[in-house]
């Protein structure tokens, strides 16, 4: 096993001393290096379809800030292999992110993600500039490319609160990294494309975080409706989708009372209009 | 083995380590860390904005220190490090105030014992629980000592006579702004001037936020909470334990609104 577990006194030593940049991942990449996923490790067989996938995340600017959204569901081929998936992460008071792809390397991700924020700002006193916040993402998909060459991809969605320009930024990743910023809107995963479609129709510039909201979970909606593998709204065991806002309030998820209600609206459309809301034509 | 020229006994080299660490503490201004109605209030009189006392360690860990600041300093930066590995490693609750103290403990212990000279420093290490009886509070000195502390801890120059004025006015459950005119009560000497809002490092660990209960109070929001315990204050500065308990229902914060300390200050 590693070093780290040899001696106590070394740990003790080792940890005070240790002066390099105030990042979480490099500090551990050089003290207990087990302790991080192995980027480089070679899998005997490519895992394919046999590891849960995450589908659709969603995410629009909306007026002072920005909102994001993600259905629950995650598949293995053709099984559905969790109804209640959370794909959205709080990664601080005003970021988040949502995951798309191989589920197991993408909670991780964002579990390292977090601390590695809030590790930085804990060590510096300030908090990373939200490009900086991108960036080390970026940073940390790349380290991934050898996995997801091997069915182990895992691509984000990054939204943040930004207070130079007092409202939300959206990035988008590929596997090999980014950041691309995306302006307005932007959707992930296997239903992206008729979300995407959908979100091009009902986005408002500076709407209201409740109307990006309605907009989202229609979003969402269609893109349940055409990709067998994103989960629509689960009416019977009442599982809405998770929607997490953040504007300078800071970072909130909605309740599910609160989330319930915009799907209520939403369903009561869609029992008169099946395909959502029309948009003008001129 | 034959004894070298100039041998200092162990018990010599230890008490001569033991008083230089205590005149280098004397020297700097103390520090207060109470319980009050909702968790851990630390206030310390500290003019400069950047090179803080108090800081986060932890969603539910704070830390205060007197002292040398490159000493404190470092061991705060470990202190994060240990934090975050853990919790990373295993999950956020498994982080405890008891665990890093006893790491403090090692590493100032370590030090005290091996280096010719000791760290210059006091710390407080404080964990807010879900409620009072499971708050923690540990004090450590010098020679890696821990102390469980409960309710105050002074800690810097004079000590003592802080922690005696801090007596007086401390009780179980204060409100905010009445545990925060105790604390200021007791860092200001009798008869001396108050330190103003810019001058005070306040922050408290609110068992009722969300997430990290760590949070610095400072600006406007400071300066009313600074204004609120003092209307009551003039008319009865010493029957003040009946007369305003409950106001400032509106107080403690417990979200990120307002002013959010990005430690740069402007």
């Amino acid at each position: 096993m590693g070093s780290h577990r040899d001696l106590p006194a070394g740990m003790v030593n080792h940890i005070f001393t240790n002066s390099g940049i105030s990042s979480f991942t490099e500090f551990v990449g050089s003290y207990a290096p087990d302790l991080l996923p192995d980027r480089n490790e070679t899998l005997a067989a490519p895992v394919g379809d046999h590891v849960p996938h995450a589908t659709t995340i969603v995410a629009a600017t909306c007026a002072g800030g920005v909102v994001m959204a993600g259905d629950r569901r995650a598949t293995s081929g053709n099984i559905i292999s969790q109804r209640d998936m959370e794909k959205v992460f709080r990664t601080d008071d005003f970021s988040c992110m949502g995951i798309a792809g191989a589920a197991s390397t993408g909670i991780e991700m964002a579990r390292l993600y977090r601390v590695e924020l809030e590790h930085y700002e804990k060590m510096e006193g300030r908090t990373l500039s939200v490009a900086g916040k991108a960036n080390r993402l970026a940073t940390m998909i790349r380290g991934n490319l050898g996995m997801a060459m091997q069915g182990l991809a895992v691509v984000p969605l990054f939204a943040a609160y930004d207070p130079e320009i007092d409202g939300g930024r959206i990035f988008g990743y590929d596997v090999g990294g980014g950041p691309y910023e995306q302006y307005q809107h932007h959707a992930i995963g296997s239903g992206s494309i008729f979300a995407r479609g959908s979100l091009k129709k009902l986005y408002r510039e500076n709407a209201s975080p409740e109307d990006v909201v309605q907009a989202l979970i229609n979003a969402l909606y269609d893109a349940a409706d055409d990709d067998s593998a994103t989960g629509g709204p689960d009416v019977t065991r009442k599982i809405w989708p998770v929607v997490a806002q953040i504007t300078a309030d800071g970072f909130r998820r909605l309740s599910d009372e609160e989330v319930g209600a915009h799907v209520q609206t939403v369903l009561e459309g869609r029992m008169n209009f099946p395909d959502g809301p029309v948009a003008p034509l001129r | 083995m034959s004894i070298p020229f100039g041998y200092v006994s162990p018990e010599q080299q230890m008490r001569d380590k033991a008083d230089y660490a205590r005149k280098g503490i004397a020297r700097g201004r103390s520090v207060v860390v109470l319980q009050y109605e909702d968790g851990i209030l630390f206030v310390a009189p500290n003019p400069s904005r950047a090179l803080h006392k108090i800081s986060e360690i932890y969603d539910k860990i704070g830390f205060a220190a007197v002292g040398r600041y490159n000493e404190f300093e470092a061991l705060r930066l470990g202190g994060i490090r240990y934090a975050d590995i853990n919790g990373y490693n295993y999950a956020r609750d498994d982080v405890t105030a008891r665990g890093l103290a006893n790491l403090y403990a090692q590493n100032l212990g370590q030090i005290f014992t091996e280096s010719p000279k000791p760290f210059e420093v006091e710390i407080v290490v404080a964990e807010v629980g879900d409620s009072a009886e499971e708050d923690h509070i540990y004090r450590l000195t010098f020679d890696g000592s821990v102390f469980d502390e409960t309710g105050l801890v002074a800690m810097g120059g004079q000590a003592e006579a802080v922690a005696g004025r801090l007596k007086e006015r401390y009780r179980e459950g204060l409100p905010l702004p009445e545990a925060l005119e105790a604390a200021l009560f007791a860092l200001t000497e009798p008869g001396g001037e108050r330190p103003p809002a810019n001058q005070l490092e306040v922050a408290v660990l609110d068992r009722n936020r969300p997430h990290r209960k760590f949070l610095r109070l400072n600006g406007p929001r400071l300066e009313r909470l600074l204004a609120e315990e003092t209307t009551p204050s003039p008319t009865a500065p010493d029957t003040a334990s009946g007369a305003a308990p409950e106001q400032g229902s509106d107080l403690p914060p417990t979200a990120p609104e307002g002013d959010i300390d990005t430690g740069s200050n402007g």
